[in-house]
């Protein structure tokens, strides 16, 4: 048994709408599933809300990122400037911040930008070739118009039998065992 | 009234002027097979082998043209001394400028939320990023000695020596290679699903691997939604004032030296609107010919060409007020140098340059103001090119002349292009539509995850 359950990655619904999919993920929601996740061919309004999502990390991300840029930016020009080349350019001082202000800025927007495009791709676990639901033949189709809904056999409450009852009484199709093997 | 039950509502679908942003009759699948195919199933024609044929042959010019400059130098080029910033500074100003409007559509136009973004913005994108490498070719073939560029990064280096922070040039470098790098990574964010929907209906074991391994893995779960949609919130964000920071860097090359015409502070601004200026003049030249190659009247719609009809001809007005005000300072200024440009402007060896530049830049806009032409495809198409034309132009004018007629009579100079100066004019603009033409069929052109949310979205308002 315990064999069995290592190579089940959980059980897969499909939903013919977005609606569809968020009144489920709400019910799955309220039946005290935890580890569930689903998948839509676009961003699908009110279902990080119906799935009980927290909000995600990539804001602050960002936010270091840009300080980093920015105040590393600054830090940088000053030491080049002041510390480790200081010129005397037209008798202005080494420390002539007015000038350091647009390559601060690009620092600062470089970082920010490349803090929240990779941040979001770690927490996504992204790149990953592969995952147990790419087996699921019907998955394709997720990238273009079906709605799945996935109950992952690692929670507490997965039950092969009944939660796969419960996911036919939500009205979802082709209720499908997603193994990983 | 009774006439009211028969006239339609202002807002009505029926009204030409509301062309809705998505003809009706579309379904998440629809859309995605459309836009799919062109990529996946569509065999190469007979139209792009020829398209691409012509400016692969005219990059191989290019390359022949920078292969003799690195060779000979720059003495094969038209520049000398008073003019050491010829075509090859009026390209990158111009070919920068080009790349904003994409970046406009893509960043600002949403954040502002607008639907009629969505069909156009991938390839506004696409075509900032080759208007960049364009670009980005000129500062580092302008002198000639390319394996010298990497001096304007700061590198730690053993002669102890550091890029000037206090230069321009140097802010030009960082604001450049910024915003070349965060359109790429926005481009590429934006590609990701589609690159996921590609990957799984394609019909080859290598398009599986090539999409694949570029998808890196995406499988739409929400909780990936919504960390995509908070990053692709943010980098909208930070695209847009670094959209209007980049070409005001660039003015700066210009406006922080003190040569007449340069020293002024109405350059940021005024560069930065007729960047977008030319930039919507060139998204307007690739949209009509794609939508129509590849039948995307549905996405593309008049609803679409008309409102860049609109930007274009707001952002000329713009335009139009910086060079009266400028025109007007110098004279207001009193200062003799720059009184004598604007003689120079209007009475000079370049003055037909000048005449030109109002010709295109500001008399031919003004037709936008008329329906019958914001509407009509091969008016908008000719409009497009002669604004693209009126955007050298200027760049040509403030460089050229200029330079040309410094302080003393003695530094005076004339500055005549030579055949290679147009060869790389011409070169690289074979290197972006060669560009475009591998970017149309080796990548969807318009977002089809974006695409199907406009679909939800409709769908939505019609229930």
């Amino acid at each position: 048994m315990e064999h069995e359950r290592s190579h089940r990655y959980g059980l897969l619904g499909e939903f013919d709408s977005a609606n569809q999919l968020i009144r489920a993920a709400e019910k799955v929601r309220d039946a005290g599933y935890k580890h569930i996740d689903a998948y839509t061919p676009f961003p699908v309004e009110g279902l990080s809300e119906a799935l009980g999502l927290k909000r995600n990390k990539v804001p602050l991300i960002t936010l270091i990122g840009g300080l980093c840029g920015g105040l590393g930016g600054f830090a940088f020009q000053y030491w080049v400037n002041v510390v480790s080349y200081p010129q005397n350019i037209g008798g202005r001082p080494y420390n002539s911040w007015p000038a350091f202000i647009p390559v601060t800025f690009e620092m600062t927007i470089l970082f920010a930008s490349l803090f929240a495009v990779f941040g979001m791709l770690a927490l996504n676990g992204l790149p990953q070739p592969h995952h147990p639901l790419f087996n699921v033949d019907r998955f394709k189709m997720a990238s273009t118009d079906r709605f799945f809904l996935c109950i992952e056999s690692s929670d507490p409450k997965f039950h092969l039998a009944d939660t796969a009852h419960f996911l036919q009484s939500l009205q979802a199709q082709h209720v499908t065992e997603v193994r990983d093997e | 009234m009774s006439t009211t039950q028969q006239t339609p509502p202002l807002d009505s679908p029926h009204i030409r002027r509301l062309t809705p942003v998505l003809e009706p009759g579309h379904t998440y699948a629809s859309v995605t097979d459309k836009i799919a195919s062109i990529v996946l199933t569509r065999p190469l024609g007979l139209g792009w082998l020829a398209g691409f044929a012509l400016t692969f042959s005219i990059v191989m010019m290019l390359t022949v043209a920078v292969a003799w400059l690195f060779t000979k130098g720059t003495g094969i080029w038209g520049i000398n001394i008073p003019i050491g910033w010829g075509f090859a500074i009026v390209n990158f100003v111009w070919w920068i400028g080009i790349g904003h409007a994409g970046t406009l559509i893509s960043a600002i136009l949403f954040l502002l939320n607008q639907k009629w973004r969505t069909s156009i913005n991938r390839f506004a994108e696409a075509m900032t990023l080759f208007a960049v490498a364009c670009a980005a070719l000129f500062p580092l073939i302008h002198a000639g000695r390319p394996w010298m560029a990497y001096f304007m990064f700061p590198y730690p280096s053993n002669m102890g020596i550091w890029p000037q922070f206090r230069s321009p040039l140097i802010w030009d470098v960082f604001a450049v290679s910024t915003y070349g790098t965060v359109s790429l990574l926005f481009w590429f964010i934006g590609l990701i699903p589609d690159l996921a929907t590609l990957r799984d209906r394609a019909k080859s074991k290598t398009q599986q691997i090539i999409y694949g391994m570029l998808a890196m893995g995406w499988r739409g779960s929400a909780k990936h939604w919504n960390r995509y949609q908070t990053a692709y919130l943010l980098l909208a964000g930070l695209a847009t004032p670094l959209v209007l920071s980049v070409h005001t860097v660039v003015s700066f090359d210009f406006s922080i030296a003190i040569v007449p015409g340069w020293h002024t502070t109405i350059f940021p601004p005024y560069f930065v609107a007729g960047a977008i200026y030319s930039g919507f003049a060139m998204v307007l030249t690739i949209a009509i010919p794609l939508r129509k190659a590849y039948g995307l009247q549905d996405f593309i719609t008049m609803r679409h060409l008309e409102n860049m009809a609109k930007v274009m001809l707001g952002t000329g007005l713009i335009v139009a007020y910086g060079y009266f005000f400028e025109f007007f300072l110098s004279l207001y200024s009193g200062n003799k140098f720059d009184v004598f440009l604007v003689q120079q402007r209007l009475h000079g060896p370049y003055a037909h340059y000048y005449y030109a530049l109002l010709l295109c830049n500001i008399l031919t806009p003004q037709l936008l103001w008329i329906q019958k032409v914001r509407t009509n495809v091969a008016a908008l198409f000719v409009m497009s090119l002669v604004i693209n034309i009126g955007m050298w132009l200027e760049r040509f004018v403030i460089i050229v002349i200029s330079l040309s007629r410094d302080f003393m009579p003695s530094a005076w100079g004339r500055y005549s292009a030579t055949a290679w100066d147009y060869a790389t004019l011409v070169g690289t603009l074979g290197l972006f539509t060669m560009l475009l033409f591998l970017f149309v069929r080796g990548l969807p052109a318009i977002a089809i995850a974006e695409m199907r949310e406009l679909v939800a979205h409709n769908a939505e308002g019609h229930r």
